[in-house]
């Protein structure tokens, strides 16, 4: 699957990688072939438990807690890391090879000064003298845009903020001019406007110092920008790897063409795809292809072999026996919907005037909203810009506010203990992160059934069969009843907030960032299934994200939010082809997009025409 | 290529394992049990809390002589018809340490019971509440436990004069403000979850909140600290009956034995010694006991078992 651009060996080569678990000798990852040359970006592509960072991690040597190396190698500059002692190794990492990690809050040190930490890291591996180390400290941190000045470099890294942080731990990386490196998804924390910041900058470093790079992500609008070639993995094993044009314009494995389906994207009206099914786990994996069990063209000899790499020229290689077959079903061709069409009613909930405050810090400033019945507003704003605030304050939940919020033009007590019963089951509220917001010790059946005897009491002997009849809404087999939350992945988990949430039949649904836990495919599922809910059971949705991408399909207005202020309101339409904000403008300019990266569209700010939108990311 | 110590924090979500739904997946609790259970220093405390309830409890049953009966000249030595001897009065030793011991297990359960629900209301109570509340609540805390906790009960005592029941509540009282602080502790990393402003949204009372959400996700802590203030009850009911503060002569009572008979203790030993080896033994044992579960619980968050 290599692309030889140089005649150099190439400093990353990896051979029929293979780790297991130590105990089971389940394989974690299995055949895996790697190879970077200078001055190339490899993106590596898998949702959660795909064994990205498994290989990531590999590269430098490491294996995560549980783990071995079972056969294969791993030859970085043609050094195999196996045969490395402990102290060449320490010599190669950090020196030859190293690693941008995801978050830099715990990879910096909270007690060193930043200048103090990059000069350690310099005198480990560069070997200059303290003067020069000062020279490469500043041309370094002038190469990640920060100041390199006394002062800045006294700074510990908690008087920075998230993208600093992650700059300086960039910086770091490259400080000692690294040959290879390892970048584990180092902007998934990072809004997107820093977000771009940072991707432009690792991208410009690599290309300079033609360093080779293997950048891990679950982002696959992120590695469209970024990468030169991709591999996506998929339980432990490489699916499909090409150029990033043959990838994502004519990707031939199912699971990728799935995927890429159910990426929501700026420039695309089309509707998200979610892949049913799930990943097998290590120690699970059927004996033929992993994707057969969710595979729409898997056939019988699927079933029984993985399926070999299937080279299809000029470095695009496949495993999958339909690849033959897959060509005619490349990109996406179908569901191109925008928002239903749903009868918009009169105003359900309103915020008039709110003004927010956390502690002595006001958070939002004068925000008036109103969501219709029937309607889908979405709420987009980066981080600290106040939208959960604002999503707690219409739940009651943050009571530090002045102004009004009603519902149904009754004005609501601050606190949801000081609304009545009624007030409080009309507005229910879904939170981000699922494996919080489900109590581990309850069941699933417990959880909702509690749900159901607040606000509808009497009714016990029933109860079972409402509480299936709730899961059956959000796609949940009764079998979930009797379920503890960990034992249920995380898109199934937010089925069931989700479910808990319509138990109370509420006229109106609070999304606060309910898909940022969870992988693309699992997203494109939850939001299918808001849409299919707004039509059956005629929901008003107040959806909160950071992600603009995601909006478009699913909201009949936007309201885009910045410093506790409401900056842009329209239909959703309005604002992404016409945005009359210039936040909004640059929030549409920052966000990574499959299509506009692979110049399909234009990319501008002002976002891009109409038409271009459904064809997205297929070669026709 | 040796796995590192590296421990990255891997931040793609945990893919949840399929683990077999099992019984004792119910309740944390039993769960831990369940593992401590098979650890030898629970088993050994087991057997040795066990063999010395059975003496305090069936022991009056076995005993040959009334506590209270004369049965022969003081402070005499073992014999065929007083196997441990005779106290200071002339008492059957044997007889009295059979019916004494019933009395320092009950006062110690009993006092453990109040110091238990007690700090738990408070501890959880303070955890949830936050900011004003917490901190009043928690600097009383403070108050009591600058006072060692036999002091504080001498102090109750003396004023108001002995009363079983008011052992059994200073005792309590003095264990509540330790429970408290470690029922706050584990708390307040629940508190912050969303399901409990899951549960706020919904307008469940304060009271459910407490004992529905918070409570099954501390039980681990709470068991391990019933295990440690059960063993500091026994030690401190003891005390205080050896001091004149409990049962009142002619009563029999292993901590009241330990005083009546310390003064013969060169002439006959047994009289000190049986009651001595039982209280110490029953504080080792409850201790292994709370240790086994200690261990099970860290090995269970640690997702070990």
């Amino acid at each position: 699957m290599s692309t030889q651009l140089a005649s150099a060996p190439s400093p990353v080569q990896v051979h029929n990688l293979r780790i297991v678990l130590v105990g089971s000798r389940a394989d974690i990852v299995d055949e895996i072939v790697i190879d970077i040359s200078p001055g190339e970006v490899l993106g590596l592509v898998g949702e959660s438990g795909s064994g990205k960072t498994t290989v990531g991690m590999a590269l430098l040597g490491y294996t995560r807690r549980g783990g071995v190396v079972d056969g294969g190698e791993v030859l970085i500059e043609g050094a195999n890391l196996a045969e490395l002692r402990d102290a060449q190794l320490r010599k190669i990492r950090g020196g030859v090879i190293s690693y941008i990690p995801q978050d830099p809050g715990t990879a910096l040190n909270p007690a060193l000064r930043i200048g103090t930490q990059l000069s350690e890291m310099l005198e480990a591996h560069a070997g200059l003298s303290e003067a020069d180390r000062e020279a490469r400290i500043s041309e370094t941190l002038s190469e990640v845009a920060l100041p390199s000045d006394r002062d800045f470099l006294r700074r510990y890294p908690h008087q920075l903020s998230g993208g600093q942080q992650q700059r300086v731990a960039i910086a770091m990386a490259f400080a000692s001019r690294p040959h290879v490196i390892v970048c584990d998804e180092p902007t998934t924390g990072l809004d997107v406007t820093t977000q771009a910041r940072v991707l432009e900058t690792v991208k410009d470093l690599c290309r300079s110092h033609r360093v080779a790079a293997l950048y891990v992500s679950h982002d696959l609008a992120v590695v469209a920008e970024l990468a030169d070639r991709v591999a996506v993995m998929y339980a432990g094993r490489i699916v499909e790897s090409g150029t990033r044009d043959q990838l994502f314009s004519a990707p031939r494995h199912p699971y990728t063409q799935r995927l890429l389906r159910a990426v929501p994207d700026l420039a695309g009206k089309r509707a998200v795809v979610g892949i049913p099914g799930r990943a097998p786990q290590p120690g699970h994996r059927p004996s033929g292809c992993f994707f057969e069990p969710r595979c729409t063209l898997a056939e019988e000899r699927c079933g029984q072999e993985f399926p070999p790499v299937s080279d299809l020229g000029s470095g695009h290689a496949v495993r999958c026996y339909r690849a033959a077959d897959t060509a005619a079903k490349a990109g996406v061709t179908d569901g191109a919907a925008a928002a239903p069409a749903i009868d918009i009613g009169e105003a359900v909930l309103t915020v008039h005037e709110l003004n927010a405050r956390h502690g002595s810090n006001q958070v939002l400033f004068d925000v008036n909203l109103t969501v219709a019945r029937h309607e889908c507003l979405a709420l987009v704003g980066e981080s600290g810009s106040g939208k959960t605030t604002l999503a707690r304050c219409v739940a009651g939940l943050h009571k530090n506010y002045t102004g009004q919020v009603s519902l149904a033009g009754t004005v609501l007590a601050p606190s949801a203990r000081g609304r009545t019963s009624d007030a409080r089951r009309q507005i229910q509220y879904v939170f981000q992160n699922p494996y919080a917001s489900l109590n581990p010790r309850r069941t699933v059946g417990q959880t909702i059934a509690r749900q159901l005897e607040l606000f509808f009491p009497g009714g016990r002997r029933d109860i079972g069969t409402r509480v299936a009849a709730c899961l059956e809404r959000v796609s949940l087999p009764d079998t979930a009843i009797n379920r503890f939350p960990d034992q249920l992945s995380g898109g199934e988990r937010q089925r069931v907030a989700i479910a808990r949430a319509l138990a109370a039949e509420p006229a109106v649904l609070v999304c606060d960032e309910i898909t940022s836990a969870l992988d693309v495919s699992v997203q494109a599922a939850i939001i299918d299934l808001l849409r299919d809910l707004r039509q059956e059971v005629g929901l008003s949705i107040l959806f909160i994200t950071h992600n603009l991408a995601l909006i478009r399909t699913i909201a009949d207005r936007v309201c885009v939010m910045t410093g506790g202020r409401i900056v842009e309101t329209g239909a959703t339409e309005t604002v992404f082809e016409s945005p009359s904000a210039d936040y909004t403008r640059q929030l549409l300019a920052n966000t990574p997009s499959i299509e506009a990266a692979l110049g399909e569209v234009a990319v501008a700010g002002a976002g891009s025409g109409s038409g271009s939108g459904s064809g997205s990311g297929s070669g026709e | 290529m040796t796995s590192g110590a590296i421990d990255p924090s891997f931040a793609s979500a945990p893919a949840a394992p399929a683990a077999p739904p099992s019984r004792l997946r119910r309740r944390q609790w039993l769960a831990t049990l369940a593992v401590a259970l098979k650890l030898t220093r629970t088993r050994i405390g087991l057997v040795i809390v066990t063999v010395i309830v059975l003496i305090a409890i069936l022991g009056p049953l076995f005993a040959p002589h009334s506590p209270t009966a004369f049965v022969g000249i003081p402070n005499s030595g073992p014999s065929s018809h007083a196997l441990f001897g005779t106290d200071q009065l002339g008492r059957d030793v044997w007889s009295r340490f059979l019916h004494g011991g019933i009395s320092v297990i009950w006062l110690a359960v009993a006092s453990t019971a109040v110091g238990i629900v007690l700090g738990l209301i408070v501890g959880l109570a303070a955890a949830y509440a936050g900011g004003a509340v917490d901190e009043t609540l928690m600097r009383i805390c403070d108050v009591f436990l600058a006072f060692p906790p036999i002091v504080f009960a001498l102090l109750l005592i003396s004023a108001f004069g002995p009363n079983l029941l008011l052992l059994v509540l200073t005792v309590g009282i003095s264990h509540a403000p330790r429970v408290a602080r470690v029922m706050r502790g584990a708390a307040l990393q629940v508190v912050e979850r969303d399901f409990v402003k899951a549960a706020e949204a919904v307008g469940e009372s304060r009271w459910r909140i407490l004992f529905g959400e918070l409570l099954p996700n501390v039980t681990s802590p709470l068991l391990v600290e019933i295990g440690l203030r059960l063993t500091y009850s026994i030690a401190i009911v003891a005390g205080l009956s050896f001091l004149g503060f409990g049962l009142q002569p002619p009563h029999a009572d292993w901590g009241l034995m330990i005083n009546e008979n310390r003064l013969a203790i060169a002439v006959q030993p047994w009289g000190v010694l049986l009651p001595v080896l039982a209280i110490a033994l029953l504080t080792v044992g409850t201790n292994l006991i709370t240790d086994g579960i200690a261990r099970a619980a860290i090995g269970l968050d640690r997702g070990d078992s």
